[in-house]
């Protein structure tokens, strides 16, 4: 891979060990997917921000490279941790865990990036234009720029993209090329999709069927903010599709008929419907957990507006999982009032996959979400059951 | 029987071969603590990868593999080196930040004529597995 002068010297340890560390992953990882250099990349999306993700050993990574004080200079925002940093208490979160997870907090901001901790920093000021190089991790927001945005990531892990925010740079490589972004497979949706559930049903069964490939969309009508990051979020979970098109509201790239294999799949209400049927344990329901990915003001609305004047029974808990400015902006709206009064919370900076729920008590959780129903089994030991936001409620109503 | 692969990390070491036909995640895969195999699903489950060297296909799962690896190598319980057929980012960020040396581009038939138990000398520096 061909490295400027600057770029050399980075490498070679003038500037210190720490980003000599950040170029060396870059500088890797650009040689084992033959990228031709390094391109500016404007902006990064960090994952590996709980503690109960990356424990002490990644507490302390993270202290060692804070020691590069005020070094990213560009956008920079970090993935859910394991819990609200102001209301966490209420949340049940052990003190120790607490401690830990405010460390990491201090850290990352020394070095630079943004505490606000979401899954969809795209909400919160960290919005990329069409056709801009940026370093993303969190699967379901990467699929979220390609796709949506138009902007140009590969699928990166947590110290690729600390490293890409450090360095403010990426190897060009993968999604970063256009002859890499051509659909391979037409998907024909054969069904009436009518909810944000039903594209998260789409979504997970699209990335278990193609597990890679850039799939296009056909016979999707009505699409909303919200069921785009549901159908990015669960295609990322159950497979790897970073990018995908859909006929008619997403612009397809030119000549792209041209890389189409003669494969195509259907989907009907069946496929669709065999999937919530994976995710229905026999076990009592004892927390909801809504936002994956983090809840938008939208949908705050209609769970404030499903919990009015209603009483959440005692012994279950609801989470409604967003980043700090949705939580700031349902508090001045009089949503958090609402949802509070029935007992419920509403979590910012976290969501159900990265809190230490497992140490916590619980049976079983219930959420819309495909992608948490499909992590939380195994990240937090937890049977889960998969069903619409209304129904998901009223499990745990009076 | 000498194989050769493409060097990614650097490092030579000797030490005895762990095989898995599957695929590893080390994050939700592998006991950070122990360094014990704890994905059911996985034909090591239960074995300990400490001080190994660990043979697999390729890495899958989460992204937070990578500093498993790392906190593994904190822990004094990270594998000696790893050998993949087709490596991926979260194992050579992983690699990289805790200092294993790594090789891919073996086939998965050549992998297959690599047992668990086997003594390896691995040249990380060229690319070369030894099977003494």
């Amino acid at each position: 891979m061909y490295l400027s002068k600057e770029e050399e010297k980075i490498l070679s340890g003038e500037f210190g060990e720490a980003l000599q560390k950040a170029m060396r992953l870059l500088v890797t990882l650009g040689d084992i997917f033959k990228a031709d250099r390094l391109i500016d990349s404007k902006s990064a999306q960090i994952s590996g921000v709980s503690y109960k993700n990356i424990g002490d050993a990644g507490l302390e990574f993270i202290k060692d490279m804070a020691r590069l004080h005020n070094k990213i200079k560009i956008t920079a925002t970090l993935n859910p941790a394991g819990m609200d940093f102001k209301d966490w208490a209420k949340m049940n979160i052990p003190v120790s865990f607490a401690k830990k997870q405010l460390e990491i907090i201090e850290n990352f901001t020394r070095i630079g990036a943004m505490p606000s901790c979401t899954c969809t920093p795209y909400l919160i000021g960290n919005l990329p234009l069409r056709g801009q190089h940026i370093s993303w991790a969190e699967s379901s927001a990467v699929s979220f720029a390609n796709s949506i945005i138009g902007a140009k990531t590969n699928r990166e892990g947590g110290p690729i993209s600390l490293a890409a925010a450090i360095i403010g740079k990426t190897p060009n490589y993968g999604l970063h090329l256009d002859e890499n972004r051509l659909p391979t497979v037409l998907v024909k949706v054969k069904t009436e999709l009518k909810s944000t559930l039903d594209y998260s049903l789409l979504g997970y069964y699209i990335g278990s069927i193609l597990v890679k490939g850039i799939p296009v969309i056909e016979g999707v009508s009505s699409f909303t903010l919200e069921d785009a990051k549901s159908l990015c979020a669960a295609a990322a979970a159950s497979g790897n599709i970073a990018l995908y098109y859909i006929s008619g509201i997403t612009p397809l790239p030119s000549g792209w008929s041209k890389s189409m294999k003669e494969d195509k799949i259907e989907v009907t209400d069946i496929e669709l419907r065999n999937i919530m049927d994976k995710f229905n344990p026999p076990v009592d329901v004892d927390i909801v957990t809504l936002g994956c990915p983090h809840a938008t003001i939208n949908e705050i609305r209609e769970i404030a507006g499903l919990l009015k004047n209603k009483r959440i029974k005692s012994g279950k808990t609801l989470w409604v999982c967003t980043s700090s400015v949705n939580k700031e902006i349902s508090h001045r709206l009089g949503y958090s009032k609402i949802i509070e009064k029935a007992g419920g919370l509403i979590a910012a900076d976290t969501c159900m996959v990265v809190a230490p729920l497992e140490q916590m008590g619980y049976t079983a959780l219930a959420t819309n979400s495909a992608k948490a129903a499909h992590y939380v089994p195994s990240t937090c030991n937890l049977p889960s059951k998969l069903c619409s936001l209304e129904e998901a409620i009223k499990l745990i109503i009076e | 029987m000498i194989l050769k692969g493409r060097s990614i990390c650097k490092g030579k070491v000797e030490g005895i071969a762990l095989v898995s036909k599957t695929p590893i995640s080390f994050y939700g895969g592998v006991d950070a603590k122990t360094g014990r195999v704890i994905e059911k699903n996985n034909e090591l489950f239960g074995e300990t990868v400490t001080d190994k060297i660990l043979f697999f296909p390729y890495g899958k799962g989460s992204t937070v593999g990578s500093y498993v690896l790392y906190q593994m190598a904190k822990n004094k319980v990270a594998p000696k080196a790893i050998v993949n057929v087709e490596t991926e980012p979260i194992i050579v960020a992983g690699c990289i930040l805790a200092d294993i040396p790594l090789i891919d581009g073996i086939s998965e038939n050549e992998m297959g004529k690599i047992k668990s138990g086997d003594k390896i000398k691995l040249d990380a520096d060229n690319g070369v597995i030894e099977i003494l």
